[in-house]
C-alpha cells in the first residue's frame, strides 16, 4: 500500500524519495506544500491528521519530522524535510492542518526554524526575550552548570 | 431607570483580564488573556510554558533508564501511562518481545491508572462548575483504592517509575489480582452513584449542554485526541486501531458521543470508566504465570539501542501519547520528542468559546481535562 501511492507519488513530484530504515518520505523542500496537499486532499488518502510535528538538529543538517495520520486508511506517514544549518527557512503547514500552529510555534521556539506563511510565529514555551534555541546541539548558556570531569 | 441616558446602555468598553497564571480551574500554571464586553467573551489568547522544566533538553543528557523518572512527571496524574509510552518506545527501537505476563501486568495497570485519571478528571470538573467538595471527595476516595493498590505493586503513589525496558520492574504481589479484582466489584456501584449524583442534575446540565461545542472536523484538524475526540462523533481509539499490549484480546467498547460538547466530553470519560472495569476483569481473569522481564539486569539498565528512530503511539487517558525517540547508538537518546495529547486539546481551546461568557471558560477548559505538565514539558 505504501508503496504503491509512492510510485503514484513519485511521478507527480520528481524528489520525493523513501527511506527504508526509517520508514520516511524525504521532500525537496520546495515541494512540501504541494505534497502536503495532495496526501491530504486526494480521496484514497485523506491524511487528515497531524499527530506530531518536531524537529532533529543533526549539525550537518536540521530535519523537520511530520507524523500524518489517515482516519480512513487506519494509517500513518511519516515526511521529513532537510534544512541546511544556514537556511532555517520553511513553509508552513497551517493551512493544512490547523494543529500545526502551535507544533510550528514549538519549533521554531527550540529550533529556530522560521515557518513561512505562520499567522503568529513567536516563542510558545520560553519567554519571549530568550536568547537561542536550546534544541539546537550547539546551544550554549552560561548558566549550564558543566559536570566535574 | 429614570436619569440614565440610553446611550448609557449602548456604549460599553472592551477590557483585558488576566485569567491565571495562578487560577484555581486552571489546574496548574496556565494564563488565559481575556478580551471581554461585561461578561461576554469577545477573544481569547493562551500563554503557557509557566511550567516548562526543559524536559526534552534533559533527556538528551541522560541515560535510557534515568529518563523513567522524568516521564513520571510530564502528565503526573498518569504517571504509569507515560512510563508505559516511554518504555514502548524504547523497547521498539531495541527490538525486543515483552512477555506475556508483563504485558498483561502493564495493560491491568495502565487501565487502573486510566480510571485514576478520569475520576480526577470528572471530580475537578464538576467542582470547579459549584458542586463543592462533595463530588470530588467521592473520586478522591475512589482513586485511593488505586493508588493503594500501586503502592503495593511498586512502593509508590504518584511517580512510579514501575516500567521497565523488557517488562516491569519487579513482579505484582500475590494478592494482586484479588485486590484489583476486589476494586473492580467494590467501584462497579460506585460509578452508577456518581452518575446518579451528577449526570442529570439540572444545573450540571444547564452549565455543559452546548456549552463549548467542537465539530469533528475541528477536532480533526486540531489533532485533538483521546475522550474529548470521542465526544464530537469520531470513532477512534488506538487501542482499536492499532492494538498495542493484549488490547486485542479483550472485548470492549469505545464510547462515542455525537454532540461535543462538555456534557458529551464528561459523558465520553464516565462510559471509559466502566469500558476500563470490564478489561480489568477480564485481564484479572486472563493473566498468565511466567517471567515478567525479557532482559538481563544490565541489558535493561544500561540499553544502547542502535541508531534509528522510532515514533510509539499510546492512548494514554487523555488522548495519543506519543514519544519520538532518535537514537545514535549511544547510551543515551540524541533526541526526544513528547508529543503530549493535552498540547493539543488546548490549541482548540479559542475556538471553542464563540459567543460564550466568562463562567463557561471554566466550564469548557475543565471539560477538556488537561494537565500542564504534559503541555509545557
Amino acid at each position: 500500500m505504501d508503496r504503491l501511492k509512492l510510485d503514484e507519488m513519485k511521478k507527480i513530484f520528481s524528489g520525493i524519495e523513501y527511506d527504508e530504515a526509517a520508514g520516511s518520505y524525504i521532500v525537496p523542500k520546495r515541494d512540501l506544500p504541494n505534497v502536503c496537499k495532495y496526501v491530504k486532499d486526494t480521496d484514497d488518502l485523506s491524511f487528515d491528521y497531524l499527530k506530531c510535528l518536531t524537529a532533529v538538529d543533526y549539525a550537518e543538517k536540521v530535519e523537520v519530522v511530520y507524523e500524518l495520520y489517515s482516519f480512513k486508511l487506519n494509517l500513518g506517514i511519516k515526511i521529513k524535510v532537510a534544512l541546511m544549518p544556514n537556511d532555517l527557512k520553511l513553509p508552513s503547514v497551517v493551512s493544512f492542518w490547523a494543529a500545526a500552529d502551535w507544533f510550528e510555534r514549538e519549533v521554531y521556539d527550540m529550533f529556530g526554524i522560521v515557518f513561512e506563511g505562520h499567522p503568529d510565529l513567536k516563542r510558545i514555551l520560553l519567554d519571549d526575550g530568550w536568547k537561542g534555541h536550546p534544541l539546537r546541539k550547539d546551544y550554549t548558556d552560561e548558566r549550564i552548570v558543566k559536570k566535574p570531569s | 431607570m429614570t436619569g440614565l441616558k440610553p446611550e448609557y446602555f449602548r456604549d460599553t468598553d472592551e477590557y483585558f483580564l488576566n485569567m491565571g497564571p495562578q487560577h484555581p480551574s486552571t489546574h496548574g500554571v496556565l494564563r488565559l488573556e481575556l478580551k471581554l464586553d461585561g461578561e461576554s467573551l469577545k477573544d481569547l489568547t493562551v500563554h503557557i510554558g509557566y511550567l516548562h522544566r526543559s524536559m526534552e533538553k534533559m533527556m538528551e543528557n541522560r541515560t535510557y533508564m534515568q529518563i523513567i523518572p522524568l516521564t513520571d512527571r510530564l502528565d503526573y496524574l498518569a504517571s504509569m501511562s507515560n512510563n508505559l509510552a516511554y518504555v514502548m518506545t524504547v523497547e521498539k527501537l531495541l527490538d525486543v518481545a515483552v512477555p506475556e505476563r508483563a504485558q498483561w501486568i502493564r495493560m491491568i495497570i495502565v487501565e487502573l491508572q486510566r480510571i485514576a485519571s478520569h475520576l480526577i478528571g470528572v471530580g475537578t470538573f464538576v467542582q470547579d462548575l459549584g458542586a463543592f467538595g462533595t463530588p470530588l471527595l467521592y473520586c478522591f476516595r475512589e482513586r485511593e483504592k488505586i493508588i493503594s493498590i500501586f503502592e503495593e505493586v511498586c512502593g509508590n503513589r504518584l511517580t512510579y517509575s514501575y516500567f521497565r525496558f523488557g517488562g516491569v520492574a519487579k513482579d505484582v504481589p500475590e494478592n494482586f489480582t484479588q485486590m484489583v479484582s476486589g476494586f473492580v466489584r467494590y467501584m462497579r456501584p460506585k460509578i452508577d452513584d456518581f452518575e446518579r449524583l451528577i449526570t442529570n442534575n439540572i444545573i450540571f446540565l444547564k452549565r455543559t449542554k452546548g456549552i463549548g461545542v467542537m465539530s469533528a472536523e475541528l477536532a480533526k484538524s486540531y489533532a485533538v485526541s483521546g475522550p474529548n475526540i470521542r465526544a464530537s462523533g469520531v470513532q477512534w481509539d488506538i487501542r482499536k486501531s492499532e492494538p498495542y499490549l493484549m488490547y486485542d484480546k479483550v472485548d470492549f467498547d469505545v464510547p462515542v458521543y455525537q454532540g461535543g460538547d462538555s456534557w458529551d466530553r464528561y459523558m465520553v470519560r464516565i462510559d471509559e470508566i466502566r469500558q476500563s472495569l470490564r478489561i480489568l476483569e477480564q485481564a484479572v481473569a486472563k493473566l498468565p504465570a511466567g517471567e515478567v522481564n525479557a532482559l538481563k539486569a544490565n541489558a535493561m539498565r544500561y540499553p544502547k539501542p542502535a541508531k534509528g528512530e522510532a515514533y510509539v503511539r499510546t492512548e494514554s487517558p487523555r488522548g495519543e501519547l506519543g514519544f519520538f525517540i532518535v537514537s545514535d547508538g549511544s547510551e543515551k537518546p540524541y533526541r526526544v520528542k513528547v508529543r503530549a495529547p493535552s498540547f493539543s486539546n488546548l490549541a482548540v481551546l479559542p475556538k471553542l468559546l464563540g459567543g460564550l461568557k466568562i463562567a463557561d471558560i471554566v466550564a469548557v477548559c475543565g471539560s477538556l481535562d488537561l494537565v500542564m505538565g504534559e503541555i509545557d514539558r
